[in-house]
């Protein structure tokens, strides 16, 4: 097992999806000659070439478009945004085409295209450039939705959805392509989409976060467990739909208690949804409402104490936990 | 409104058999149209419905020269390029009913016919929308060292959103294979053309793009649409540069069931004059007439051969069931997706 970046995780399920594969082809920003605005592709032109690392013209929905087009035609595309952010401007592409022609022609075709880009804040880049808009594509039928937060998390996770059939909406943490984590080396990981783990067992609280929140929820666990000897379990959805919720009810209907932590914003968010499908499910399991860490209701700031402020910080969880377990 | 460059007695080297079958086109197109409206009137036929009635030179003139494995997309005025290049008329009126028989299982209706076997890739209603799809569908013929073509369909006010511009640029600085054309139906729904568009020939932005040729014909004479779509497939087959081209045509309906003749935006003479003297069926049969490659008589069978299918047609929809319930769950994933009745067990 070797340690390696997410950034090195992301190129290697790149590069052996692409040996295997000849239908497969990048395209984006900058993805070739620049070897990638956060060189996810480093070395990929030099190796297949301009048909298949294609440098586009900055023009979103443009290039998202001409991978739905490739498609239905049987390529497989992977579509790179330099960010979700400017990805806005691709709507069309991604939600009334890719996401709908299959139904729309009774499941004529099939979309085995993947969008993938940095998601979420970064450091000080503000509103426009610093969003999580997990809930705005996983609101939609027809798009399957992955949050990897982990190196290895993020090959397997990669590789399966390069591979799968749909419109695959890959969402990777700006701030996590420089974090490290063990990945197997052999090219055979395959991490299923639609499959929560348990990052932490646990036998008191629940904490539900994927992206790079997950690592804030497992920093506030060694923080309940050392501090007020609260055992924390801590659950990565991973695939933001279909979401695996039997996993996280499994373990509510054990501890009887969750916080659920995103770094999008609160309304309408990805755990409205979670809460949803646990009250409805599990509502007489719970000894305590559940409650909800989110980014800051307020378009993202720039200065460096307010943008912290925004994020779903560790002190929060540890706050959030304590009080469905009483312990304020 | 275009210059017309081809003569009406010319025949420009075609055979009569290509010719007549090219007529047989417009009077199925115009008569399925007709009978569409009929359907819609009387309630089979819901929702958006937008006819072809008037255009019909456009679609036949450039649709009948290409090879089976050539694509064709469209925006959502769509029943004739789909029954042009091939689709059983029997299941695009059986998905204008909403029936299980129609080409898209009733999930998609009249702005979205696909017919995959036979690369009619849609049926896109969402204006601009399918220009950067037939980007990539003409990617993916280079992408495979074929030699097809991508003819992509557009209306006139296409011409002024943003997509219109991001693919065209991409056909041309990727040198790829594709034909747009646009039916400027002289409105884009309301909108005149001249109040939406800063220039006179929406053909003259392809001088923005190098490699690409825009040319600006008369859409309602086939025979000079098919002539230009010819040499523009050529240029795309042969040498992978695309071309725009505007073909000036008219609707000589509402632009939807909803808009009426003529109102609001567009005079009761004006249409008259568009039907009297520009009707692309009407000329056509002039000119094979004044040619001596048609007789009365031939015109007479292809009526009736045109009514039979068009009867056929809304007699196998009125036939076929409803979609059943289960049906609205499925076609929205490839393979295995958990049941969304988890959440919504009513239905």
């Amino acid at each position: 097992m070797a340690v390696i970046t997410y950034r090195e995780a992301l190129n290697q399920a790149l590069r052996e999806e692409m040996q295997r594969d000849p239908d497969i082809f990048l395209m984006g920003e900058e993805v070739g000659a620049y070897q990638g605005a956060y060189k996810v592709s480093r070395g990929l032109l030099e190796e297949f070439g301009e048909w298949r690392v294609r440098d586009m013209p900055i023009a979103e929905l443009g290039f998202t478009g001409l991978g739905v087009g490739a498609a239905m035609v049987g390529l497989r595309p992977i579509v790179e945004y330099m960010t979700w952010s400017f990805a806005l401007l691709a709507i069309d592409g991604i939600v009334n085409a890719a996401a709908k022609i299959r139904y729309m022609s009774g499941g004529q075709f099939k979309i085995p295209v993947t969008f993938r880009g940095p998601s979420g804040a970064a450091n000080q880049l503000a509103a426009t450039h610093s969003q999580a808009l997990d809930s705005w594509f996983a609101h939609v039928p027809g798009l399957k939705v992955v949050a990897p937060a982990t190196a290895r998390d993020a090959k397997g996770l990669l590789k399966s959805a390069i591979r799968d059939d749909n419109p695959v909406v890959f969402l990777e943490g700006e701030l996590l392509y420089g974090t490290k984590d063990e990945v197997p080396e052999n090219d055979d990981l395959l991490i299923p989409l639609g499959q929560s783990e348990v990052k932490r067992p646990g036998k008191d609280v629940t904490l539900v976060a994927h992206s790079r929140p997950l690592h804030a929820a497992l920093t506030a666990a060694e923080t309940l467990e050392a501090e007020d000897g609260i055992s924390v379990e801590v659950i990565d959805p991973r695939t933001l739909r279909p979401m695996d919720i039997d996993t996280i009810l499994e373990s509510v209907r054990k501890t009887n208690r969750a916080v659920i932590v995103e770094e999008g914003w609160p309304v309408c968010g990805i755990g409205a949804q979670i809460v949803d499908d646990i009250q409805r499910e599990a509502f007489d399991y719970l000894d305590a409402p559940v409650v909800r860490v989110t980014g800051a209701d307020a378009p993202h700031p720039y200065a460096y104490d307010l943008e912290q402020r925004a994020f779903p910080q560790t002190d929060f969880i540890v706050q959030a936990a304590r009080q469905v377990c009483y312990r304020e | 409104m275009a210059t017309r460059t081809t003569e009406s007695n010319d025949l420009v080297g075609l055979d009569r058999e290509t010719m007549i079958e090219m007529l047989r086109w417009m009077i199925l197109a115009r008569r399925y149209e007709q009978k569409t409206a009929e359907m819609y009137q009387v309630g089979e036929i819901g929702g958006f419905c937008h006819l072809y009635i008037g255009q019909e030179a456009v679609a036949v003139g450039a649709i009948t020269p290409l090879r089976p494995d050539d694509y064709v997309i469209t925006a959502y005025r769509d029943h004739v390029h789909g029954l042009v290049c091939g689709m059983d008329p029997k299941a695009i009126m059986a998905e204008l009913f909403g029936r299980v028989d129609g080409c898209s299982k009733g999930k998609g209706g009249s702005m979205h016919l696909f017919d995959a076997g036979i690369n009619f890739m849609g049926g896109h209603a969402i204006v601009g929308g399918h220009l950067p799809v037939a980007v990539g569908i003409a990617y993916a013929i280079r992408y495979r060292n074929s030699d097809a073509v991508c003819v992509c369909f557009l209306g006139d006010s296409v011409a002024n959103i943003g997509a219109f511009n991001e693919a065209l640029n991409m056909a041309a600085l990727f040198q790829l294979p594709v034909v747009f054309i646009i039916e400027n139906n002289r409105y884009g729904m309301g909108t005149a053309v001249h109040r939406a568009a800063a220039i006179e020939n929406l053909a003259d932005r392809a001088c923005a793009y190098e490699g690409m040729q825009g040319w600006t014909i008369d859409g309602m004479d086939v025979l000079e649409v098919r002539r230009t779509v010819e040499a523009a497939v050529e240029r795309a087959r042969e040498h992978k540069l695309p071309t725009l081209i505007e073909a000036a045509t008219y609707r000589f309906v509402g632009h939807s069931m909803s808009d009426p003749n003529y109102g609001h935006y567009r005079t009761k003479e004006e249409v008259h004059q568009f039907k009297s003297h520009d009707d692309p069926i009407k000329q056509f049969i002039e000119t094979l007439k004044k040619n001596s490659v048609i007789t009365d008589d031939n015109l007479d069978e292809i009526e009736q051969h045109a009514k039979a299918i068009v009867e056929e047609a809304v007699e196998f929809a009125t036939q076929s069931p409803v979609p059943g319930a289960d049906a609205l769950y499925t076609n929205i994933y490839s393979g295995d997706y958990p049941s969304a009745k988890r959440r919504d067990p009513w239905r």
